[in-house]
């Protein structure tokens, strides 16, 4: 008996110390290097989001490559290349998988990071935000969905514009990349990731424009920021894929760009979507004075309801007078029968938890402290571009299309939640009982349905062949909002509707844009 | 024997205190099983965020209730076998979140009697108790505060060492539980930094408790400070949700107590009030139970 006690002792003392063995891989970690069957070297005229032309920003020529300046440069890529150490390695090979791909998941990182609802105060009433004092709690900004969707548009549109720039100058000034000028110097990176002009360099163009606008988006996230700019720009040194200037030219008309993208932002309305305590009772009113049962917040303290005004926001691909257009028939009467069939079901959906249903309300749940069913978007988008070997500047064209999408989607929804001001299901019923967080705002449309309508359809059109996939997601998500019990399915069917159709204005875009 | 399992924090792991337990310094006599079943009620409506106590007015009070099944048996004088098997349901009295309910995780142990000497009117005992638990069902972890459990499945290893004087007695134990990680149904989460898998990082826990009290017969008054720490983790974010990977601390205090009825029958009962803690609920608990003890030996032949 001894014996065998101690043979189980042994065998639970190993398990004990291999804890190596418990080490979380991330998708992202086992991204391989962007290989791009197609360089793209035509992107100078696909048609850019902001810019009224590739060369609206200039950017000087660079010095010949048989200048005593750019030997200097190449001396210092010798340099670093003579003793690169393990960690400078394992940065060149992060970044190698693409800085649009980095950027994005660096942006979804901080998405996530910012989601949450400040805590309130001790008088019951909720602090807010504040642009201009962004460290004092609650910091700036929280990234709730709409808020998400507009960073991930912004920093998308502008990194698709920088690449459209950088391509024009690429070609103008036809400069190669430091390994053909001088063989000694190794290439760390796939071979098709300098195909084209080196001059200027596509990779310090997508950190100087992301940065930028991330300072505006993210302002306590800036030493974070610039740190990741500095180690984006600094491993395509070190693996022998750009010189100084090269980044150097490449940053500046990253930062030109944005400064186009970040003067939009700061004018297109989302600073004053939060609205004020006015507006918040006059939409109660308006919803009483009609007959209806006005939305009422299920949180207590109450809480404000979240960016009541994020409905006149400035879209890319739609303006306001195409969101009143395009907006949705009204749902039923809260006081009708029709009404009370749509509560029960979600009664019924809440009385019949199953486990099935249960993993699809998890997978989609991207409440708070995620990063959204936006950049659950982005997450899918990116896994599905893994493998199609575009170039840095048709993912970010793609990613353009999608974030635009979306960020139209969030205009869109929140504009018919704070029309139609419905309540939602457990507040008509409180015998309903939800299996995710309660959204605090307005029930119809369902965010999660226009989000997903919208990024299926325009997926759909980017990688036709994973269509049935990228729609059967949506219907999942849209579902998933109904299963987890805070949303009636007509929310969900409406919402996916309006999502894709305005995914198809994306798509028409797209057909437009000279990339097809 | 008794084992009386609390759901700490917010639904989550298992503990089982008191007399005859994985725990304590008592073990059953050669052939004698020992079964029972125990009801557990806890509740709390203030928990640490990190090192922040606080109430939530959207969630109320989270109370849980727990009905267990356990046993040991002795399959000598020196080595027992016991487990337990709780069905716990979940319950909030505000906000929407719905309760969960389910069959929890299995927890099974093997206790050695490593050595003991009675010098009258003393006796030292040390024992050895390595265990392991895994669920039964398919709950769902990552809906925290209202899941029944974490999903982890463990392995743990525990000394004990008990002092008895006349009929006073002293024990204490340390424990290392070994904690798988566990997957749930979202392909990305945010701990301190962005995770792009469904897999979560368990941390190993260690468990501590020390004992107190008067022990004769089948009669146990015990006076018990317990304390479990998770040894890596984050702490959740002002105003985010738990997450079953979080660093979890707690101290209780506590007392446990077990009658002798009539022949083999003995009531169970304890109490327990989380006195300080990290990332999880402050918790009351209490606990009844009874137990009877069958001689297998006999009624066989």
């Amino acid at each position: 008996m001894k014996k065998i006690v101690l043979i189980i002792f042994l065998a639970v003392s190993t398990v004990l110390f291999d804890s190596c063995s418990k080490e979380v891989i991330s998708v992202s970690d086992n991204q391989t290097g962007l290989d791009p069957s197609q360089t793209d070297t035509d992107a100078k005229n696909w048609k850019p989001v902001l810019l009224s032309a590739p060369n609206e920003f200039a950017i000087d020529a660079p010095s010949p490559v048989t200048s005593p300046d750019y030997v200097a440069e190449l001396n210092e890529i010798l340099g670093w290349q003579d003793n690169l150490t393990n960690e400078q390695i394992e940065s060149i090979d992060y970044w190698k998988a693409g800085g649009v791909l980095r950027w994005n998941e660096i942006l979804r990182e901080l998405v996530a990071k910012y989601n949450l609802p400040p805590y309130q105060n001790a008088d019951g009433n909720y602090p807010v935000p504040s642009a201009a004092n962004p460290f004092s709690y609650p910091q700036f900004p929280f990234s709730n969905p709409p808020y998400a969707a507009r960073a991930y548009a912004y920093v998308s549109a502008a990194q698709y514009d920088a690449l459209i720039a950088a391509s024009y100058y690429k070609s103008q000034y036809k400069r190669e990349s430091p390994g053909k000028v001088n063989s000694n110097i190794k290439l760390l990176v796939p071979e098709s990731q300098v195909k084209n002009y080196a001059y200027p360099s596509e990779e310090a163009v997508i950190s100087g424009v992301t940065i930028e606008i991330l300072k505006l988006l993210f302002p306590t996230e800036i030493a974070y920021i610039q740190q990741k700019g500095y180690e984006h720009n600094l491993s395509r040194l070190m693996a022998g894929a750009s010189t100084r200037s090269d980044l150097a030219a490449g940053e500046k008309l990253g930062k030109l760009v944005a400064s186009k993208f970040v003067v939009r932002a700061r004018n297109d309305r989302a600073g004053q979507a939060g609205g004020n305590a006015d507006l918040w009772s006059s939409l109660a009113q308006k919803a009483i004075a009609k007959g209806e049962t006005p939305w009422i917040s299920q949180e207590s303290p109450l809480r404000p309801p979240m960016l009541p005004r994020f409905g006149v926001v400035k879209g890319f691909l739609m303006d306001s007078i195409s969101v009143i257009n395009g907006r949705p028939v009204a749902p039923p009467s809260t006081n009708s029968e029709e009404f009370k069939k749509d509560v029960e079901e979600v009664l019924w959906y809440s009385e019949h938890e199953t486990k099935e249903r249960y993993k699809l309300v998890d997978f989609w749940a991207d409440g708070a402290g995620t990063y959204t069913p936006p950049g659950h978007w982005n997450a899918i988008a990116c896994e599905s571009f893994a493998n199609q070997k575009f170039s840095e500047v048709r993912w970010a064209r793609n990613l353009a299309l999608l974030n635009m999408a979306m960020m139209d989607a969030a205009i869109c929804c929140w504009d018919a939640k704070y029309t139609f001001f419905t309540p939602r299901p457990c507040q008509v019923n409180p015998k309903i009982k939800t299996t995710t967080g309660l959204p605090n705002f307005p029930s119809y449309t369902s965010g999660h349905s226009t989000f997903s309508g919208a990024a299926a359809t325009v997926l759909s059109h980017i990688i036709p062949a994973k269509a049935n996939d990228f729609n059967n997601f949506a219907n999942e998500a849209s579902l998933s909002r109904l299963y987890g019990a805070i949303h009636y399915k007509r929310d969900c069917d409406v919402g996916l509707k309006m999502g894709k159709a305005i995914g198809e204005k994306a798509v028409s875009r797209a057909m437009a844009d000279g990339a097809e | 024997m008794k084992k009386l399992v609390f759901i700490f924090l917010f639904g989550a792991i298992t503990m089982m205190l008191s007399a005859q337990t994985e725990s304590d310094g008592i073990m059953m006599s050669k052939n004698n099983f020992c079964g029972g079943l125990a009801y557990t009620y806890s509740y709390w409506d203030h928990y640490w965020e990190g090192t922040f106590r606080r109430n939530n007015a959207n969630i109320g009070t989270v109370r849980t209730s727990s009905i267990t099944a356990m046993g040991a048996y002795g399959v000598n004088d020196r080595l027992n076998i016991l487990f337990s098997l709780p069905y716990i349901k979940t319950s909030s009295t505000a906000g929407t979140l719905k309760g969960q309910k389910g069959i929890q995780d299995l927890n099974l142990y093997l206790k050695w009697l490593a050595f003991r000497k009675n010098v009258d009117p003393s006796g030292y005992s040390i024992f050895v108790v390595l265990g392991g638990s895994t669920r039964t069902s398919d709950y769902a972890a990552d809906f925290l505060p209202m899941s029944i459990g974490l999903k982890s499945s463990t392995l743990s290893a525990r000394l004990i060492g008990d002092y008895q004087i006349k009929d006073f007695f002293v024990t204490v134990s340390g424990s290392y539980i070994y904690r798988f990680n566990i997957k749930i149904d979202r392909p990305a989460y945010y701990t301190d930094k962005m995770i792009y898998s469904n897999e979560v990082f368990m941390p190993d826990v260690f468990s501590s408790k020390l004992g107190l009290g008067y022990r004769k017969g089948d009669l146990i008054l015990e006076g018990v400070v317990d304390n479990m720490n998770t040894l890596d983790g984050f702490d959740i974010r002002k105003n985010d949700m738990p997450f079953p990977s979080n660093k979890m601390e707690m101290t209780r205090a506590g007392i446990n107590l077990k009658v002798p009825v009539i022949n083999g029958l003995s009531i169970i009962a304890n109490s327990f009030y989380t006195i300080q803690g990290r990332n999880v609920g402050q918790s009351l608990s209490g606990s009844i139970g009874a137990l009877y003890i069958f001689n297998l030996k006999k009624t066989n032949t």
